[in-house]
């Protein structure tokens, strides 16, 4: 299987503060990926390095085959290719949901309108968010907002899609519309590498979870094992605690 | 001429209400000149204020320096002291204008500081996370200027633009000291006419009101155009 994602041993941090300490991962196509792990371990570092919106300190990151941590590499293209997925959405406040979801074809890669529009369309009913396409971002609920910020990644076929918590800034309710919509992602056969602490989802749509604390990989295994029989007791505090909130902490005894 | 327009009736009528009400058309071809220096000062301003701007968010450390340098000159002197150097002072070192030019080039000057920190605190205001979503969209740095970032902060430096403005047409006035016939240099000259300057300070002062409420009106309409709709912050 060809590698679409290749992390060897990258260090990330901000100023003088270490926050990836020697992290290595594989993402090959059409593999799933779940992160977990407490605050503060460096997830959310993770994602943001490998696309570069956080400058890696040493290491190499490979996507597609290409290094884009060398200096010749024109990372804008590298991003063109890699879909990102914020917990807070970031939608353009001032823009439709229709022209957030074009901005990216008709500006980066330059699409004519017409094209852009149909594309734009295609993937906002994927979504299900088409019939909100004149609406605007403050208008919409939470949900609605992450499903469109996923639109948003999706209509620039991405090979790989990074997703960072996507659905912790949205009541239960909401989440599992942005879940659904995921599932149905994930159905489609895009390699993805998804930060999140949702269970049930992991379990469905990871083909393998890595569990991280402080920086680095601490456990990694398909959901089966890790989620059932974790072996590092660090692993299992942590499950334990997100269990409880589930009210299903036997399942972890 | 003034006393062409106004006449021996209008000066020797005692009723103020009448004596200003009659003086407003003679003041009004001053408010020409006043809204000309203004609203000149102001684009010319606001052209500068974008080059100050933008050196001071992309330019390399001396042009920051010279940036920021301009800003704290021109917001730490007085525009009067400003305007008299430059009408007063540059003739002695070869450069000459006529008043009305003078003001003109002074307001600009003084205006510009006022305006860049205007624009600069606008894109300031705008979250980091707009940026990195843009970034990782595959956008250049242009292209997030000109499609997230600066349409929304030109959004946020409507008010006080507008704001800006209406301190240009009162500081206007000052470019009476220095002779050009605006607003208040016509007033000037009613009451060296007619001695009645009580009237016609106030008929002064409520032309300048006028212009000075319309173009807070004219804000509140534009504000409401480019309000960013599901935003109800945007309606204060």
């Amino acid at each position: 299987m060809k590698d679409v994602l290749l992390v060897k041993d990258l260090y990330v941090g901000y100023g003088d503060q270490e926050v990836i300490r020697g992290i290595s991962l594989r993402i090959t196509e059409g593999e799933r990926v779940v992160i977990m792990g407490p605050s503060g371990s460096g997830k959310s570092t993770l994602l943001k390095s490998i696309v570069r919106l956080v400058e890696p300190w040493k290491g190499e990151v490979y996507i597609n085959g290409v290094n884009v941590l060398s200096d010749e590499v024109d990372i804008r293209k590298i991003r063109q290719m890699v879909g990102f997925v914020f917990q807070s959405y970031n939608l353009f406040p001032h823009m439709t949901v229709l022209r957030n979801v074009m901005l990216p074809l008709e500006v980066v890669k330059g699409l004519p309108k017409d094209e852009a529009l149909k594309k734009a369309i295609g993937v906002l009913r994927l979504v299900g968010m088409e019939e909100y396409k004149d609406r605007y971002p403050l208008q919409l609920s939470g949900g609605q907002q992450q499903r469109v910020a996923i639109a948003r990644a999706l209509v620039m076929d991405p090979i790989l899609l990074l997703l960072d918590e996507p659905t912790s800034a949205l009541d239960p309710e909401l989440r599992e519309e942005v879940l659904d919509v995921l599932r149905n992602i994930a159905g489609r056969g895009i390699s993805m590498l998804i930060v999140t602490h949702e269970l049930d989802f992991a379990e469905d749509v990871a083909d393998r979870i890595v569990f991280m604390d402080n920086g680095f990989v601490i456990e990694e295994g398909p959901p089966q094992e890790l989620l059932y029989k974790p072996k590092i007791d660090r692993t299992r505090r942590f499950l334990r605690t997100i269990a409880r909130r589930l009210y299903a902490v036997n399942r972890y005894r | 001429m003034v006393r062409d327009k106004l006449g021996k009736v209008l000066i020797m009528n005692r009723d103020p209400l009448f004596f200003i009400i009659n003086l407003i058309p003679y003041l009004a071809e001053g408010l020409l000149v006043t809204l000309q220096v203004s609203v000149l000062s102001f684009c010319f301003g606001l052209g500068l204020a974008a080059l100050l701007t933008l050196m001071r968010v992309f330019g390399s450390a001396p042009l920051r320096w010279i940036s920021r340098t301009y800003v704290e000159a021109f917001r730490g002197t007085p525009t009067l002291v400003q305007l008299l150097l430059i009408y007063f002072g540059l003739p002695s070192v070869g450069v000459k204008f006529d008043p009305l030019t003078a003001a003109i080039i002074a307001l600009s000057l003084n205006s510009a500081a006022y305006q860049a920190e205007i624009l600069r605190s606008a894109i300031k205001a705008i979250p980091e996370t707009q940026y990195l979503s843009a970034e990782s969209l595959g956008m250049s740095t242009f292209q997030i200027y000109r499609h997230v970032i600066l349409p929304q902060a030109l959004r946020t430096a409507i008010p006080a633009l507008v704001n800006e403005i209406v301190t240009l047409v009162k500081e206007s006035s000052l470019a009476s000291v220095i002779g050009v016939v605006e607003l208040t240099r016509r007033g000037e000259y009613m009451v060296a006419y007619t001695f009645r300057a009580l009237e016609v300070y106030i008929a002064v002062a409520l032309v300048y009101l006028v212009v000075c409420l319309a173009m807070s009106q004219l804000s509140k309409v534009i504000e409401a155009k480019f309000r960013i709709p599901g935003y109800e912050r945007g309606r204060i």
